[in-house]
């Protein structure tokens, strides 16, 4: 009786969750076996090209020093943006989930969403423009302080950083604001009541307890910036050659789509490997 | 331990006033039930004195010293929260050790603290839980240790007892007051039971739209009410009005209440008496039975007199006699005549 139940069960659940593995097949699966396979080739099997498989493209990766360099790049790249922006969203989403309250929170949840909505490209541009010398930034600074002070932050890595800060900050913050906003009141008040400062309530009980929503936060945003092209490219001009950017030009401008799949393959494997070593860390401040 | 005295303590939250000028004294050492119904501003009252409300006017003393200016964390002070507040990412001897380790207490110190704490609200080999891991009453008792293991000046008890099941309810009552009697902390603790509340407090005080109504001992609260809304929080009361005159309460239906003074008297139910026959006691009235309700042990007449409700209670048998309904003398000795003013 509870045998034939259990496998009703069991039908139900598998019905129920077709759709969704039939659209993880399509729109993740398939798309990643045909570049696993493309990595593999000499050439594109399009046309009446020659192709045959080989491990050539990857050897070509292994052997050049350019891509290890260029990936240690990308990784510092992604550190420093992931960090820049935990350490400024953070505090934001404290201040919306714990501080302000009403209208006030909507109104500043607007602000931190409006990144989300204005096309990336429209807003690169902006910062480039921002940026650049004589530009807003330079103009303003220029207004301010009464000696003549000429900046130009355009074609830099703070140029790149400051731009994949900008994108990417709202995941954190809205991650954060998640886990702070389950943190119940009473926790802090009888934190309080038992004599705890601010600090103390900060590095006991309030990072502690918001440590999932930061780390997935972090996570969200640490891997597609590492593969990053458009930023490094727009902001950084001669500086902005990154993994990401190679991978595009393969695809984009060289025409090597073996190679660019074989060097977004081994991104993917670096990350697995990093978020595999760091998850017993993870797992531990999450307690 | 220390006396607490709040001196016309007014808040006022957006225009309706959750306290109004409220003056009382809490006895050092003693355990004081706040109690009235919800929006009655005794929980308002009760953070006014932790420290998380500010209040708009008025004084607050912990000990002899004024606090209003003192924040919460210097109060000195343990609070049991309606939800208890545990720290989800500590273990139950965290939890406790907690406030110790706030104050820097020694390591050999705390951790001897904390075992006599649990000890105390029988816990002791649960100091390794996780706080998911225990049930209601067990979470209640360690957010009992925690408040009390820093040895505060005064205990704050909000709702403390709301979220468990009845039974659980009664067992944590007996606990709460043995507790309170061992560790010797003046506590102050709010409820809207009210059976909580006489059955824990040596005093209480009886709030109503942000003013503080009555205070007193419970037992002198509760023969002595005084005002109708009093005599009908604290207990049940069935309350008859009439016209005084010089020999006592004159009824509309001619009857009198011999030595009744006032316009309004109450009758708690315990002592109402049902008859078939015209009682030959000074009180009496006429009134019809509605109903007879079976509740176990105890059972409840409802009553009509001239359109009010009135009700009776006694032990089930003591109404074995009575109909389903029909035609009743009422009456009860003059002495559980409670007279109540306005």
């Amino acid at each position: 009786m509870s045998g034939n139940l259990a496998r009703k069960d069991r039908t139900r659940a598998a019905l129920l969750l077709a759709p969704a593995y039939l659209w993880l097949t399509l729109a993740v699966f398939l798309p990643l076996s045909a570049m696993a396979f493309f990595s593999f080739l000499s050439d594109v099997p399009f046309g009446d090209r020659d192709w045959h498989v080989t491990l050539d493209n990857y050897r070509a990766v292994f052997e050049s020093g350019t891509y290890a360099t260029l990936l240690w790049k990308s990784l510092k790249l992604g550190m420093t943006v992931t960090a820049l922006s935990v350490l400024i969203g953070f505090p934001c989403a404290f201040v919306l989930a714990k501080v302000i309250r009403g209208r006030a929170r909507e109104a500043m949840f607007l602000l931190v969403i409006l990144p989300f909505w204005s096309n990336s490209l429209v807003r690169i541009f902006s910062w480039a423009i921002v940026l650049r010398g004589n530009g807003v930034l330079s103009g303003l600074i220029d207004a301010i302080l009464p000696w003549d002070v000429r900046i130009n932050l355009m074609f830099s890595p703070t140029a790149i950083v400051i731009g994949l800060v900008h994108s990417y900050l709202p995941y954190v913050i809205l991650t954060s604001y998640l886990a702070l906003q389950a943190i119940d009141d009473s926790l802090i008040e009888a934190a309080r009541s038992l004599g705890a400062r601010r600090r103390t309530i900060l590095l006991r009980l309030i990072l502690p307890l918001a440590a999932p929503g930061i780390i997935a936060g972090a996570v969200l945003i640490f891997v597609p910036v590492v593969g990053s092209f458009m930023e490094p490219r727009l902001l950084g001009g001669r500086l902005g050659t990154y993994y990401g950017t190679v991978i595009e030009d393969q695809f984009v401008a060289v025409f090597n789509w073996p190679l660019g799949a074989a060097l977004s393959f081994v991104l993917l494997a670096v990350i697995l490997t990093i978020l595999a070593l760091a998850s017993p860390a993870l797992r531990r401040s999450q307690r | 331990m220390a006396q607490v005295r709040v001196e016309g303590l007014t808040k006022t939250y957006g225009g309706a006033r959750a306290l109004d000028a409220v003056s009382l004294s809490f006895p050092d050492g003693g355990f004081f039930g706040l109690l009235g119904p919800s929006g009655s501003g005794k929980t308002t009252l009760l953070r006014a004195i932790a420290g998380f409300v500010v209040p708009d006017a008025g004084r607050v003393f912990i000990g002899d010293a004024p606090v209003e200016n003192v924040p919460v964390e210097a109060r000195e002070i343990g609070m049991v929260f309606q939800n208890y507040a545990l720290f989800p990412n500590m273990t139950v001897a965290q939890n406790v050790a907690f406030g110790l380790e706030v104050r820097k207490v020694a390591a050999a110190e705390r951790a001897r603290r904390v075992a006599e704490a649990l000890e105390l609200v029988q816990l002791g080999p649960f100091g390794a839980r996780k706080t998911n891991e225990l049930s209601g009453g067990q979470r209640q008792r360690v957010a009992m240790a925690r408040a009390i293991v820093t040895r505060p000046r005064v205990l704050l008890l909000d709702e403390p007892l709301s979220a468990l099941d009845k039974a659980l309810r009664v067992d944590m009552q007996i606990e709460l007051k043995r507790i309170q009697r061992e560790v010797g902390i003046t506590t102050i603790f709010v409820t809207h039971d009210q059976e909580e509340a006489l059955t824990l407090s040596d005093r209480i005080g009886i709030l109503k739209d942000g003013r503080l109504v009555r205070h007193g001992p419970p037992r002198e609260v509760y023969d002595d009410p005084r005002d109708a809304f009093t005599a009908r929080f604290l207990g049940e009361a069935n309350l008859i009005s009439g016209v005084p005159e010089a020999g006592g309460l004159r009824l509309p239906d001619g009857g009198l209440i011999a030595g009744a003074r006032t316009a309004t008297v109450a009758v708690r139910p315990e002592n109402l008496r049902i008859s078939l026959c015209e009682p030959q006691g000074p009180v009496r009235l006429r009134a019809r039975l509605r109903q007879r309700i079976f509740a176990g042990a105890m059972g409840t007449c409802v009553l009509d007199w001239r359109g009010e409700a009135l009700k009776a209670v006694g032990r089930d048998r003591d109404f074995a006699d009575l109909p389903g309904e029909g035609e009743v003398w009422l009456t009860w000795d003059a002495d559980d005549t409670i007279a109540l003013e306005g």
